[in-house]
């Protein structure tokens, strides 16, 4: 009997710190978003934040994307000449990456760049009471830290993603005209004539920002409440990167089905 | 003496405070009076750090008031809050200096936040901070580049950057060579002295708290367990404050932890 008391009142905790947890997150994220006239106050920590999150991602988003691209290029290749339809294949590498791949490779990878980068960041500051330091000078760090990073975070997604597909669309075009000599006229006209501003890219960068708003809060949330110890510390980045894969994921799936979907 | 100064600077009343299940507080009373140096004594874990963010409005007491110059710290909303801090200064343990930019800029940070002070002014009151301290020479020394004493040192110029009416020192001694315990000692009594800088000292560094200190509070268990000047506490007729004052290892706080008998846990296989 003692057994499953034991275990239904450590059930109980965990469901209470569980949802406790979730409070604080949506706290933070209100206070972070409330938090925009800083900016406005001090547009140069949003530009500093740009660099850092977005600048310095540039070349691993790009060398990603021109591989996935490549890839996109070969398989679909050898797909569409089984029905000779090889002509389509710039259609098939652009509506692959602007609508699916673009945004959810980008955020994957923005997850384990930029956000396991940020909750370290944070979460360090914490340790070493650098914002309890801005607290007690009468500055509020979530205003001051937090908020900078978010919208940093929320502007350079989209541009991450857009630039992911771009060179992916440069890396199918490099396997499928340069290599396995599909017409280079063909691979441009028919991604001109069949890719939708509105059905692939305008929902492709919906998802982006719906992915950059939820990896840099994850990111965020995880530093700030972070158990300042090491421990507590790399849990926190492992979690980042697994919350982020998994809420990225979810999001593609209900984001894919509203916007798709009949 | 004005009036103003035999108010307390902090007055504490009947202060509760537990972190989960462990109770830190159970009713301390405590008044720090203004333009003295005030000390917390204590040995480690018995909430010293925690009294300080509670005074400076970082933690919420479960019952109790603190008043801080005649305000309720914690009836107060976030913009009253702010403001009473800019008049408080801390010096944290570890320094808390932010890591991203340089000495110069750390002692300017709090100028740059709250004033709209010219750039040739403000110049000149970080270097004044800093000379202070005696750390104007490193003003372009980025905080990696500090010795631990020095890393206090300039967060101490931070403090007091915007002339506060006191400062919090968190455990200013410890882990600091001789030679920096001694520069902190001197730089606390003459911050004190010469800016009227009310100061409140946390520490547990016995020699060096006493040396400076004008009163001192003995804190065990979640209460003061006494209050006076160093000598009146050298000649305490405590048990607890002499094991505390002269570090002896057994006494009120026993050596061993709280264990079965000896023998019968080592034949308890």
């Amino acid at each position: 009997m003692r057994v499953i008391t034991d275990y239904f009142v450590k059930l109980g905790r965990k469901v209470i710190a569980a949802l406790e947890k979730t409070g604080r997150g949506h706290m933070v994220f209100v206070k972070m978003i409330a938090g925009f006239d800083e900016i406005l106050r001090r547009p140069s920590l949003l530009i500093r934040q740009l660099y850092y999150i977005g600048v310095l991602s540039v070349l691993l988003i790009g060398l990603s994307g021109f591989f996935v691209g490549m890839v996109l290029g070969l398989q679909g290749f050898y797909t569409l000449s089984q029905f000779g339809a090889e002509a389509s294949l710039g259609v098939m590498v652009a509506a692959s990456l602007v609508r699916e791949l673009g945004p959810v490779v980008t955020a994957l990878l923005f997850a384990g760049r930029a956000g396991s980068a940020l909750t370290a960041e944070i979460g360090l500051m914490k340790a070493t009471e650098q914002l309890s330091g801005l607290e007690m000078m009468a500055v509020n760090p979530v205003r001051r830290v937090l908020t900078p990073r978010m919208f940093g975070g929320i502007v350079s997604m989209p541009l991450l993603a857009a630039m992911f597909s771009m060179f992916g669309v440069l890396g199918g075009w490099f396997v499928g005209v340069g290599l396995l000599g599909v017409d280079d006229g063909t691979y441009w006209s028919q991604m001109q004539g069949k890719i939708d501003l509105h059905e692939d890219i305008y929902n492709g960068v919906i998802k982006s920002i719906v992915f950059g708003v939820v990896c840099t809060w994850i990111a965020l949330f995880e530093g700030y409440d972070s158990v300042p110890t090491s421990e507590g510390l790399s849990r926190a980045t492992t979690r980042t990167v697994v919350h982020s894969a998994f809420a990225i994921l979810g999001l593609d799936f209900i984001l894919t089905a509203m916007m798709f979907g009949e | 003496m004005r009036v103003q100064d035999a108010t307390p600077l902090v007055k504490i009343r009947n202060l509760h405070f537990s972190r989960g299940r462990k109770v830190i507080f159970s009713g301390v009373d405590m008044d720090i009076p203004r333009r003295k140096v005030s000390a917390i004594m204590g040995p480690s874990g018995t909430g010293k750090t925690t009294l300080l963010k509670l005074i400076g409005g970082q933690l919420k007491p479960a019952q109790g008031t603190i008043e801080v110059d005649g305000q309720n710290i914690h009836s107060l909303n976030t913009k009253e809050l702010y403001q009473l801090r800019m008049r408080m200064g801390m010096l944290f343990q570890s320094g808390a200096l932010l890591t991203d930019i340089n000495v110069f800029e750390n002692v300017a940070y709090p100028l740059r936040e709250h004033t709209d002070l010219p750039e040739s002014m403000l110049r000149k009151l970080v270097l004044m901070k800093l000379e202070a301290v005696g750390l104007r020479g490193a003003r372009d020394l980025m905080p990696s580049e500090l010795s631990g004493g020095m890393a206090r040192r300039v967060a101490l110029a931070r403090a007091i950057a915007l002339d506060p009416m006191m400062i919090m020192y968190d455990e200013p001694f410890t882990g600091q060579d001789p030679i920096s315990m001694g520069v902190l000692v001197k730089l606390i009594r003459s911050l004190n002295d010469a800016a009227h800088i009310s100061s409140i000292l946390v520490s547990h560094d016995v020699k060096e708290t006493l040396q400076i200190a004008d009163q001192v509070f003995v804190i065990s268990d979640g209460k003061v367990v006494e209050s006076g000047s160093p000598d009146e506490l050298a000649v305490s007729k405590l048990d607890w404050t002499q094991q505390f004052v002269k570090g002896l290892p057994d006494g009120p706080v026993p050596f061993h932890y709280p264990a079965d008998d000896l023998n019968e846990d080592l034949l308890n296989s």
